[in-house]
């Protein structure tokens, strides 16, 4: 039998989560009371089930991806390091090749400025809408917890609202091909990521890449590093009541 | 094989770092997606290669006009266009009609793509011809109706970004995916694919 006319469209946006609470209650209500609708709404998900099996979706095959990678368009500007399109040609393309030129040339002090330019890449990633934090909260007792079991370390998520940079949530994030911690602050209008890993200790440097003002430090084995577009002495000084509140 | 112009590989100046990373992180990510859609789309496994390495080119120089929202529903409205473009410009090419001998040997081809272990090999080939049957399905409904199948159930699309990358209305969106679903039904449940025979032969 077929479904009601009426409900035919309300039933896909049912499945598809589209519909907003009320229309979900009256289609749910309907279902409820419509055998026909009800086997229409079975039907719907088995076609979905039979579609989203294993191997329908196309897979790009290697062929395409290597002719992507191969793009002049696509290569890295010269500056760059080669670790970037490493990470993009994927396995098994250039393959060896390419991994003996990496042994060579990824080695410090190359790996600093790609991971300065990763760091900024990603604070500009993370503003885009839905991308800034996975866990939204002003409560540094939900962050931190949040972080365990996702990374093997344990990051500070210090209070600092009361100085001027409330925190609103925490995120992981990749920086260097390694999961990273990302504990996001606010500074007034604008968003500070700080970004925290896993390191040898280093020395605390600022520079300015793309306008974007970063501070990295390191301390107890994890180096940090902040990032925003406010001035870079508010950046230090984020650093400094970071370091304050964390020990 | 269709031939690239020799101007898309003209060499640009190198566009900034900033841009060429982002380009990376938000764009290339979807090249599975576009090649599926490509795929679906020109319903022809070399056609939808040189679909996606045009779209990819035409995307990276269009990437700075790129003003938030989803990239994966930008780079999929270049994608469909491209494949709009090439169809055109193969008039008079037929869409594949996909034999089952055919399906064999592209099965066949599959099973050697996938290195890694597997089932046993029955269950393998069922699977495989249970995947060949789907995708004979998706391949035989209209193109409107198609893409919007393809976008929602196997990309997952939002109706939102499906409304972007097709440029039609939302309450469009929803119809073409109720009569691709019904049509869909008939072919791939069962039940539904005999009482269509039946009424087909009553008639």
């Amino acid at each position: 039998m077929p479904a009601c006319a009426d409900q035919e469209l309300l039933l896909g946006g049912l499945i598809d989560n589209e519909l907003d609470a009320a229309n979900v209650a009256l289609v749910e209500a309907h279902v409820a009371r419509c055998e026909d609708c009800r086997e229409e709404l079975e039907r719907l998900q088995a076609v979905r089930h039979r579609l989203r099996t294993d191997g329908v979706r196309h897979v790009a095959p290697e062929s395409l991806s290597s002719r992507i990678a191969a793009l002049p368009e696509l290569a890295p500007p010269r500056s760059a390091n080669d670790n970037r399109i490493l990470r993009w040609l994927g396995p098994g393309v250039i393959g060896a090749l390419a991994a003996s030129v990496a042994m060579v040339t990824l080695l410090p002090p190359g790996t600093d400025s790609v991971v300065d330019q990763e760091i900024v890449s990603s604070h500009v990633r993370s503003l885009q809408p839905g991308h800034l934090t996975d866990v939204q909260t002003t409560n540094q007792h939900i962050v931190k917890p949040w972080f365990n079991g996702k990374i093997d370390f344990s990051p500070p998520v210090p209070e600092l609202a009361d100085v001027g940079f409330p925190l609103a949530g925490g995120r992981l994030d990749s920086i260097g091909g390694k999961t990273v911690a990302a504990i996001v602050y606010h500074r007034r209008l604008h968003t500070v990521n700080l970004y925290v890993w896993p390191a040898k200790d280093s020395a605390e440097r600022s520079f300015v890449k793309d306008g974007f003002a970063v501070t990295e430090w390191s301390r107890n084995g994890l180096r940090y590093a902040a990032v925003s577009d406010i001035p870079p002495a508010e950046v230090r000084q984020f650093h400094q009541l970071f370091e304050q509140r964390s020990s | 094989m269709k031939v690239i112009a020799p101007s898309l590989f003209t060499p640009k100046r190198p566009a900034g770092a900033v841009q060429m990373q982002q380009f990376h992180a938000l764009i290339l990510p979807h090249l599975d997606g576009a090649y599926n859609l490509a795929r679906y789309l020109t319903c022809d496994a070399t056609l939808a290669e040189d679909v996606v390495q045009d779209a990819m080119v035409r995307a990276f120089r269009a990437f700075p006009q790129f003003r938030g929202g989803s990239p994966r529903a930008w780079l999929f409205a270049i994608v469909r266009n491209c494949c709009r473009t090439a169809q055109a410009s193969s008039a008079g090419r037929v869409a594949l009609v996909i034999h089952e001998s055919s399906l064999g040997e592209e099965a066949a081809a599959q099973l050697n793509d996938h290195a890694d272990p597997r089932p046993t090999p029955e269950e393998e080939a069922m699977r495989q011809a249970d995947v060949g049957l789907v995708r004979a399905a998706i391949e035989a409904i209209p193109e409107p109706f198609r893409e919007a199948i393809v976008l929602r159930e196997l990309e997952e699309l939002s109706y939102a970004e499906i409304a972007e990358v097709t440029g039609v209305p939302i309450g469009t969106v929803m119809s073409r995916l109720a009569r691709g679903r019904a049509m869909l039904a008939k072919e791939l449940l069962p039940q539904d694919k005999a009482a269509d025979e039946q009424s087909r032969s009553a008639s």
